[in-house]
């Protein structure tokens, strides 16, 4: 239970670390596209090298996009074989009967398995590199200007920067709960389904219950210490949009013009 | 029967990566009946220690057992889990049941008893913590007080009728007379059935008056394993762990910087008071 890590954040000191969150969520939007707008194969090779360079550049070890990637395994060998099985196409390869195996098809396959490897190796890059507050800093940025729609911005990243400061506290809460009640015989681990389910309830009722303390707790705490929401609210680290943000920017825009043109080319 | 502690080291570990140990190899036995104190600086090892004594830590083979189970044994944990009660620091976070008679018999229910016998251990434990069973069973454990929820979740153990019962400060957040009501349940708890009690706190005055022997823990080793006289007669050693001693010793020590010799092992009032009209008798 120890061991999840939701915050993955490396710390360092790269140019990747260092770039505004505004940059990198927007670098990471860009990227979301682009690997959206390939559609043959051999395309994937403009959003590979934009991840590298990033992975380079960060200095961040191969190891932690692996360990990203564990928790999806499955879900890409299903994939995979669904697209294999249900995927039509003309090229036959191999013809078992009541069902055939074709070119198209594992090219397909291949397709969706590194479109969402990329996909999830991206996103990663931007968690490995930012911290969550930092993340939540440029979420709130971002989404300032949706305030004319009356769209609660600054309240928004804080319920976020609140969950997320209060996740490891919960893990340690439900590790002790957990104890607690196996020191009066519970069973965690044994029975069908429906049992292991239904025993969770004496560690999810004392969890639920002492989450709503904190919760009662934290806002008697920041009421007083005058909190009032965010309207007039200065900050401690400023983000600063500098030179090097632009030429991130830049270079972005760059490789989706670059795979714009080439997918007009071989149309 | 007792249980033994036979070099007993243990270390968390964290991402894969064991930490530096916790324990360092313990070696002592609890005897029944004992009411072992156990104190020791935050971080000495002290909740990590009574974990293991019912195998929610895991233990290397015959390192830990409890009246002859050794706890390396998934079966044998089972069954010591229903040896020793086990009463965590601020207990009431885990009531979790619709009643307090309910959330009390979850672990005689556990234990898979008769109903009969649930019923009757619901009753006996809830005497025991003095809380009425015609007033409180019915009622949610969360619409309590504070002192009223602890004394459910106590009973929630004493309800599996533990032969050892082990208490991780279970008077923390207490007013004085809360605190006083959880040591006289022990003391009684002793009296009527033999119960052996281990009990970390940082009272020192608590310590002194209920424990029998006392083990002081620093950064996992035992510093001292002795009566509560002995223990607290080492009072420089003490503060140098960072703990102190009980104000009834305290006071022996500046009597005696004054020139009135009188024994440095006293460190209960009724000690002192004793030792006042042995005083008297020769005068």
């Amino acid at each position: 239970m120890r061991d999840i890590t939701l915050g993955q954040f490396v710390a360092g000191n790269s140019i990747v670390h260092k770039l505004d969150p505004r940059t990198k969520i927007t670098i990471m939007l860009l990227y979301i596209v682009m690997t959206f707008l390939v559609k043959r194969i051999y395309f994937f090779a403009i959003p590979l090298a934009f991840l590298i360079m990033g992975l380079l550049l960060s200095r961040i070890s191969l190891k932690y996009i692996g360990r990203s990637l564990k928790p999806i395994r499955f879900l890409l060998v299903f994939m995979f074989l669904l697209n294999l099985i249900f995927t039509g196409g003309e090229t036959v390869l191999l013809d078992l009967g009541f069902w055939k195996l074709t070119l198209e098809a594992i090219l397909q396959s291949f397709f969706m398995t590194i479109r969402i490897v990329l996909l999830v190796a991206g996103a990663s890059m931007l968690t490995l590199t930012t911290s969550p507050i930092a993340l939540t800093d440029g979420i709130e940025k971002l989404l300032t200007p949706l305030k004319v729609f009356h769209f609660p911005a600054h309240e928004l990243a804080m319920m976020m920067t609140i969950a997320l400061r209060f996740i490891p506290t919960l893990m340690d809460e439900s590790e002790k709960i957990r104890n607690a009640q196996m020191a009066r015989g519970a069973d965690f681990e044994s029975g069908n389904i429906f049992r292991r389910v239904k025993s969770m309830i004496p560690i999810l009722i004392p969890l639920f219950v002492s989450s709503f303390r904190k919760a009662d707790e934290l806002a008697t705490a920041m009421e007083s210490r005058c909190y009032h929401g965010g309207e007039g609210r200065t900050r401690m680290h400023q983000l600063r949009f500098t030179k090097a943000d632009l030429f991130a920017l830049l270079i972005s825009l760059a490789f989706i013009a670059v795979l714009i043109v080439l997918l007009v080319l071989f149309k | 029967m007792s249980i033994v502690i036979n070099h007993l080291t243990f270390a968390y570990t964290e991402g894969g990566k064991r930490l530096a140990p916790t324990l360092k190899d313990l070696t002592f036995t609890i005897e029944e009946g004992e009411f072992l104190g156990i104190i020791g600086h935050t971080g000495s090892g002290k909740s990590t220690f009574v974990q293991h004594l019912n195998g929610l830590l895991p233990s290397e083979k015959d390192t830990v057992l409890v009246d002859g189970h050794d706890l390396s044994e998934k079966a044998e944990r089972r069954r010591a889990r229903e040896l020793v009660g086990m009463v965590f620091q601020y207990p009431e976070y885990q009531l979790f049941a619709e009643s307090v008679a309910e959330d009390i018999a979850f672990g005689p229910k556990n234990m898979k008893l008769e109903e009969p016998e649930i019923d009757r251990r619901v009753r006996h434990a809830m005497e025991l913590v003095g809380l009425d069973y015609e007033r409180f069973s019915k009622r949610s454990p969360f619409e309590l007080s504070g002192g009223e929820r602890r004394r459910t979740a106590i009973a929630g153990v004493l309800s599996m009728e533990p032969k050892y019962l082990v208490l991780d400060e279970p008077m923390a957040g207490l007013d004085p007379k809360g605190r006083g009501n959880i040591l006289a349940l022990l003391e009684q708890i002793r009296r009527e059935s033999g119960c052996t009690v281990i009990m970390i706190s940082h009272s020192m005055d608590d310590i002194a008056r209920h424990a029998t022997k006392v083990l002081v823990l620093e950064k996992g080793e035992i510093a001292m394993l002795d009566t509560p006289q002995n223990v607290f007669s080492h009072a420089d050693k003490l503060e140098s762990l960072g703990l102190s001693v009980p104000n009834v010793t305290k006071i022996c020590t500046e009597m005696n910087k004054r020139g009135i010799s009188i024994p440095t092992t006293i460190c209960t009032e009724a000690a002192l008071l004793d030792w006042f009209k042995g005083v008297k008798h020769h005068a």
